[in-house]
């Protein structure tokens, strides 16, 4: 296990200086996610224009790794149609938690940074928290996400 | 004071290096740096001693105890009932008929909420917690409530982490039914001066429980001298196995209260028409126990006790002074809980760095501490900090392991903060 390759530089950049930090409102659809385990929160806003995302945002606090794939996840989905976000989030799922994962990391770009927490499996979870509440914010859901 | 300055203490007349052999989980490499084990409070480790009257036990004597006629019964049963009287003799109870084995604190709690106060309360009776308890002594209080109507109170903590005596005294009055405090803080460590609270609760005649999972591994506990009427706590943090743990209850409280579970072993006689239950202890002991892990706890206060709980808690208190005194020189660090009676437990938050990462970070060099809301998350509200690391220390830890600790903190710091 080597922490360097968990927090690559786009982590600990983007934990630093989180990106689209903030709350978008009026927001087409937004959704609060939780992991009752380490108390990461955040809230994931999003508005759509004819079927794609215009705009992504998010807020909360958590670790770095939560906050870095949360920052990363707002600037990977602007431009995307559903389809296109839940292709994205199965590549990302894969690069979390398959060492073997065959998954085109140019098609991931800075997303790919988040491969080294496959190597820590308490962390995945940190990780995928802010992916489980966009989808629920997407479906319009409005109950609050657990990772449990 | 920079972190060179601090002494490191001798180790008040303690061979912990001779302590450490007995111990043989601590003897090992994680990521490639000896194990540094800072995470007590959530789980001791276990002596060899423990592991081999477990291992015995189940080479030699099992059988099911209370049962036959037979040899094999007869010793598993003198072995299960000897530990009884080696947890009497520990916490000073007048009689091994108010031991009652519990699978843990939690289940001693929950015992003592259904069978005891559950009959008694009425709607607007009241239970007073203090805001330092661990979730095992408000959850089970908060089911009760929602099934009797009765209300439950909260006596605030301050700053430091103590709680707020003034507001106790103004909290418990005529409605109150039970007082049930944490006697040390896992979350904190906070030692809370309960004899102070017991001897106002008497006053009001209002009986008292005390949540002691975190103080009966660190120091001399004496039920009588405390005269509180229910005491709980784990063997899985005091050296013993997982899985069996203790409720002390003054024994004209237990005889008033009815049997918790039913099933074999309870009972006297059973028809379908009525059914006589057994006497103290074994009426709230339902089913064939945990008898192995109760012989094993047996093994463990006996470990305990050769060491002497004065000699751990004078240890102890010197890791905690030498641990809170390194922390504080580290930029950044805030240490959650700080009143001047502590158990050997250092909460603490870094500017910047989530705990969440600070456990990942440890971890790659063999440092263990719990990280998160230590299953207080009214605690963590009150400092308003999502969740904290948290080292806690017990006699088998060296002043080189707070070093440790302190270079794995530093490391964090360069990485993340």
């Amino acid at each position: 296990m080597d922490l360097k390759d968990l927090y690559r530089d786009v982590i600990v950049d983007h934990n630093r200086h989180p990106r689209n930090f903030g709350k978008l409102d009026p927001a087409d659809a937004h959704a609060d996610g939780v992991n009752p385990l380490c108390g990461d929160k955040l809230t994931i806003y999003v508005n759509l224009d004819d079927g794609r995302i215009s705009d992504a945002k998010f807020e909360g606090s958590g670790c770095a790794i939560s906050v870095a794939s949360a920052s990363l996840l707002t600037e990977a989905i602007k431009g995307k149609s559903r389809a296109q976000v839940q292709e994205l989030f199965d590549e990302v799922h894969a690069v979390l938690t398959q060492h073997d994962a065959n998954v085109d990391v140019a098609r991931l770009g800075k997303l790919a940074a988040l491969g080294g927490v496959r190597e820590f499996p308490a962390r995945v979870k940190c990780a995928s928290l802010c992916w489980h509440t966009l989808n629920a914010a997407l479906d319009r859901a409005t109950a609050p996400v657990t990772t449990e | 004071m920079s972190a060179a300055s601090v002494p490191r203490p001798r180790g008040v007349d303690f061979d912990v290096a001779r302590i450490r052999r007995d111990f043989p989980i601590l003897d090992q490499q994680i990521n490639g740096k000896p194990l540094v084990f800072l995470d007590s409070a959530a789980s001791s480790q276990r002596p060899l001693s423990v592991i081999e009257a477990i291992d015995h036990y189940y080479e030699h004597d099992h059988a099911n105890v209370h049962r036959g006629v037979y040899t094999l019964s007869q010793r598993a049963t003198d072995a299960y009932e000897g530990a009884r009287e080696t947890i009497r003799g520990f916490i000073n109870a007048r009689s091994t008929r108010e031991i009652i084995y519990v699978r843990g604190t939690t289940e001693a709690i929950n015992l003592v909420a259904q069978s005891y106060a559950r009959p008694r309360l009425k709607p607007g009776d009241e239970i007073l917690i203090s805001a330092l308890e661990h979730h095992a002594n408000i959850v089970p209080w908060q089911l009760v409530c929602e099934q009797t109507g009765a209300q439950l109170k909260v006596i605030p903590i301050s700053q430091t982490g103590e709680v707020d005596f003034a507001a106790f005294e103004r909290l418990i009055g005529p409605r109150t039914r039970l007082l049930a405090l944490a006697h040390v803080s896992n979350a904190l460590g906070t030692i809370v001066p309960v004899e102070r609270f017991i001897a106002r609760a008497k006053e009001h005649k209002v009986p008292v429980l005390l949540d002691g999972a975190q103080a009966v591994p660190h120091s001399v506990v004496d039920v009588q001298a405390l005269d509180c009427d229910f005491y709980c706590f784990s063997g899985h943090k005091m050296l013993g196995p997982t899985g069996i743990g203790v409720l002390y209850g003054r024994e004209s409280l237990l005889e008033a209260m009815p049997p918790w579970q039913g099933g074999g072993d309870m009972i006297l006689t059973v028809t379908f028409e009525k059914t006589t239950y057994n006497q103290l202890p074994w009426k709230f002991e339902a089913g064939t126990p945990a008898i192995a892990d109760a012989i094993g706890l047996g093994a463990a206060i006996r470990y305990l006790q050769g060491i002497g709980m004065e000699r751990i808690a004078a240890y102890e208190h010197e890791l905690l002074e030498y641990a809170t005194a390194r922390l504080a020189c580290i930029p950044g660090l805030r240490i959650i809980g700080t009143s001047p009676h502590k158990a050997a437990v250092v909460s603490f938050t870094m500017a910047g760095i989530h705990p969440h990462d600070i456990g990942t970070i440890l971890d790659t060099e063999g440092v263990a501490v719990r990280t998160g809301h230590h299953c207080a998350m009214p605690v963590m509200d009150f400092f308003e900090v999502p969740a904290t690391a948290r080292a806690s220390l017990s006699f088998y830890n060296t002043f080189e392991e707070i070093d440790r600790l302190v270079a794995a903190l530093e490391h964090a710091r360069k990485l993340l903060g």
